[in-house]
């Protein structure tokens, strides 16, 4: 289904370091994917894997250190002219993982999500720049009589939706949702998930969607990349990664998700993964396609295993 | 055996003062919190599971005010204190919280360790060393890799959930009796989370603290909770064993909680969600509050507010539909036999695998 379509963004050896006095950090290495238009790709992994800072380094809010950025066959990494700096901030949208921390305090909630309106002057009068403003809040499910109020007023869900109503507005073409739901109770979650799909569906959006739990990730992507600190490990499509969940990293994931059933949850037990010895010299580990479309960070012998534990 | 009453919340109301307009986020609400026991509130978004709590701990902004009600804690009405200086002895050191937002608990400008080791020395009164190596050993039991290097780093250099493990620590450094954890773990991923709540569940019976859970984690809540409330405009609307809210839900916005998990979702047909939107806490609420997105709802239900009904021991819900009047209703079919359909879901040898 992917093959054919048109690659939107092309994340090529990414690299993102952080330098902290006489430290560096390498935050995420040889990340490599691609994003097609119209669907949604989630990456899923544990905190501090990685995930955010890839989102940041598409947006431009991180530095890269190593490796290419496209969108639409074009580089927005590095340094950029004004033209295409304004080009990407308009077409890519994020909603941030941290809802408080993400919304100006002072700002009313008319005037967060129309900033961005503004900034790119997206209407004629201002009857019609609140007009998109209100529609914007009702689509995420909050009322108009929230435009006027701070993000002190509201709990931490209802900001959440506030952070997705001011990137949906701008009608971008790709958004990065950093852990969107998280912070929402389920009830909201499936408005929310119904309303990313129904963007997507009205709109052609892409999604990169930033998550930690594989039962919200299963229902939503199409293609799933697991990164582990700072390295995708496996990457497949949805119906694929949970026929064959082949890295242990996956397979740990996939055993803490949570059930909504008593006796399970009382009983369940984790699959912990305290990481694979490397052996580099010998046997170094490689990105590579055990099936089509089924990628996996492994060496050759690994591979031998994978190869054999795999079902079509 | 019976289990002693630690608090016990009575009829408490709280209303904030928003600009010349009052609104009402917390409407009567009881609720006993047993020794050695975990409850789990869930609900919607604003439904005031962070505000309720709040009122434990004298924590609410200063627009909200305890407008009606009692919080009895060892032989004293908390609400009685007035001010911080009594509230001290309180929070923190007897009933902690860790909060939802990492963020808001952590000051930006100090060193993650000195923020840990601040509480220890406050509250245990040990030395400066002491408190360092106790703080290194609490950072690492709650999953800080490295914890000694990492003492002297500052909040922003750590991930979003690096940040709530070491808001986690620092609630535990004061031993409390109540430990309030307001969405603990919606931001850390599954394998961390479920070694928190693991980590949670260890320490409570070690220690021996009342652990209230709020989260919107109904499979959390699954694995935690001996009980669990659940909350709907300012209510708690259904209360029960952890057994009887999943395998005998009675409240048709329970229901609609379990029907809306994503677990349950089947991809490329919409999750099944809630109609509608909760009403306006400025308005005074007639009937029950659920009523205009309930599909259940009768005429009753928008006139007049319905009584907890009894249906066990330890269940309890609050709509009309369990009274005897009312025609019988099944729970809709996607949970009915929650139990048979999950265990299609996982693998024998454990995971989730999703069904077909
Ligand atoms: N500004 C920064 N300076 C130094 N280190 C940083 C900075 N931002 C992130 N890091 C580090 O980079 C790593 C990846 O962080 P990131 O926020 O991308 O993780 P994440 O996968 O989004 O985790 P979470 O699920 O907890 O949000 C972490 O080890 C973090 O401490
Ligand atoms: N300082 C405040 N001023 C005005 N209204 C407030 C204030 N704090 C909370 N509220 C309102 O009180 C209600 C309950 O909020 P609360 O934070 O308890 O919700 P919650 O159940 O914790 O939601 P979430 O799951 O999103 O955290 C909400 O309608 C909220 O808008
Ligand atoms: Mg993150
Ligand atoms: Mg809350």
């Amino acid at each position: 289904m992917a093959e054919n379509k048109e690659k939107i963004l092309e994340v090529k050896n990414l690299e993102v370091t952080f330098k902290n006095g006489k430290k560096e950090f390498v935050a995420v290495q040889d990340a490599n994917f691609d994003l097609y238009e119209g669907e949604t790709f989630s990456l899923v992994g544990e905190s501090g894997s990685g995930k955010t800072t890839i989102g940041r380094a598409i947006l431009r809010i991180n530095p890269t250190s190593k490796g290419e950025i496209l969108y639409k066959g074009k580089k927005i990494n590095g340094k950029l002219d004004k033209e295409t700096d304004r080009w990407v901030i308009r077409n890519i949208q994020m909603v941030f993982q941290d809802p408080a921390a993400s919304l100006n305090e002072r700002a009313t909630i008319d005037y967060i999500v129309s900033e961005g309106l503004s900034n790119f002057h997206m209407y004629h009068s201002d009857a019609e720049r609140h007009q998109k403003v209100v529609d914007a809040l009702k689509s995420v499910g909050l009322l108009e009589e929230h435009a006027s109020r701070y993000p002190h007023e509201f709990s931490g869900g209802q900001r959440q939706r506030i952070g997705i109503a001011r990137a949906m507005v701008m009608e971008p073409k790709l958004l990065i949702a950093d852990e969107p739901i998280s912070a929402l109770d389920v009830s909201i979650r499936a408005q929310v998930l119904n309303l990313l799909k129904k963007f997507q569906r009205e709109t052609g959006l892409t999604i990169l969607f930033i998550a930690h739990d594989l039962s919200v990730v299963r229902y939503i992507s199409d293609r799933i990349a697991v990164i582990h600190k700072g390295r995708i490990v496996e990457m497949a499509s949805t119906q694929e990664l949970f026929k064959n969940p082949l890295h242990p990293y996956t397979q740990s994931l996939l055993s803490a998700v949570p059930m909504p059933d008593p006796q399970i949850e009382k009983n369940k037990k984790l699959l912990i993964y305290s990481g694979m010895e490397e052996d580099s010299k010998t046997d170094p580990r490689s990105w590579q396609e055990v099936l089509p479309g089924h990628y996996i960070y492994a060496n050759e012998s690994e591979m031998v295993e994978y190869r054999n534990k795999v079902t079509l | 055996m019976e289990k002693k009453v630690l608090l016990s919340a009575k009829e408490v109301e709280v209303q904030f003062q928003v600009r010349s307009r009052v609104l009402t986020a917390i409407r009567r609400v009881s609720l006993d919190l047993l020794e050695d026991e975990t409850i789990a509130i869930v609900g919607e978004s604003g439904s005031g599971k962070s505000v309720f709590t709040k009122t434990f701990t004298g924590m609410l902004d200063t627009n909200g005010k305890v407008t009606h009600g009692e919080i009895l804690f060892e032989g004293e009405d908390l609400l009685k204190i007035k001010n911080d200086q009594g509230w001290e002895k309180i929070r923190g050191k007897k009933i902690a919280t860790v909060f939802q937002d990492p963020m808001t608990s952590l000051n930006p400008v100090k060193t993650i360790g000195s923020q840990i080791s601040e509480v220890i020395i406050k509250h245990q009164g040990k030395s400066k060393e002491e408190a360092k190596k106790m703080a290194v050993e609490l950072m690492e039991r709650v999953g800080i890799a490295n914890a000694a290097e990492r003492y002297d780093e500052y909040p922003f250099m750590y991930s979003g959930g690096m940040r709530q493990r070491i808001v986690i620590a620092i609630a535990l450094a004061c031993r409390p009796k109540i430990l309030i954890c307001d969405e603990p773990t919606t931001a850390l991923d599954v394998t961390i989370q479920a070694q928190i709540v693991q980590l949670i569940k260890d320490l409570s019976q070690e220690y021996g603290f009342t652990t209230v859970y709020i989260t919107h984690d109904l499979g959390v809540v699954a694995n935690v909770a001996d009980k669990v409330a659940v909350m709907y405009a300012g209510q708690i609307v259904e209360y029960g064993t952890v057994e009887e809210i999943f395998y005998d839900p009675r409240h048709p916005y329970t229901w609609g909680l379990l029907s809306s998990l994503p677990q349950l979702g089947i991809k490329g047909e919409d999750l099944y969600a809630i109609p509608g939107t909760p009403p306006s806490l400025f308005d005074v609420i007639q009937g029950d509050a659920f009523a205009p997105r309930n599909p259940y709802a009768m005429k009753i239900d928008f006139e007049e507010e319905p009584p907890m009904f009894q249906i066990s021991e330890t269940h309890f819900a609050k709509t009309w539909l369990l009274d005897p009047r009312a025609p019988k209703v099944e729970p809709p079919k996607a949970i009915r036999n929650l139990h048979e359909r999950i265990l299609q879901m996982i693998r024998p040898e454990g995971g989730y695998y999703g069904g077909e």
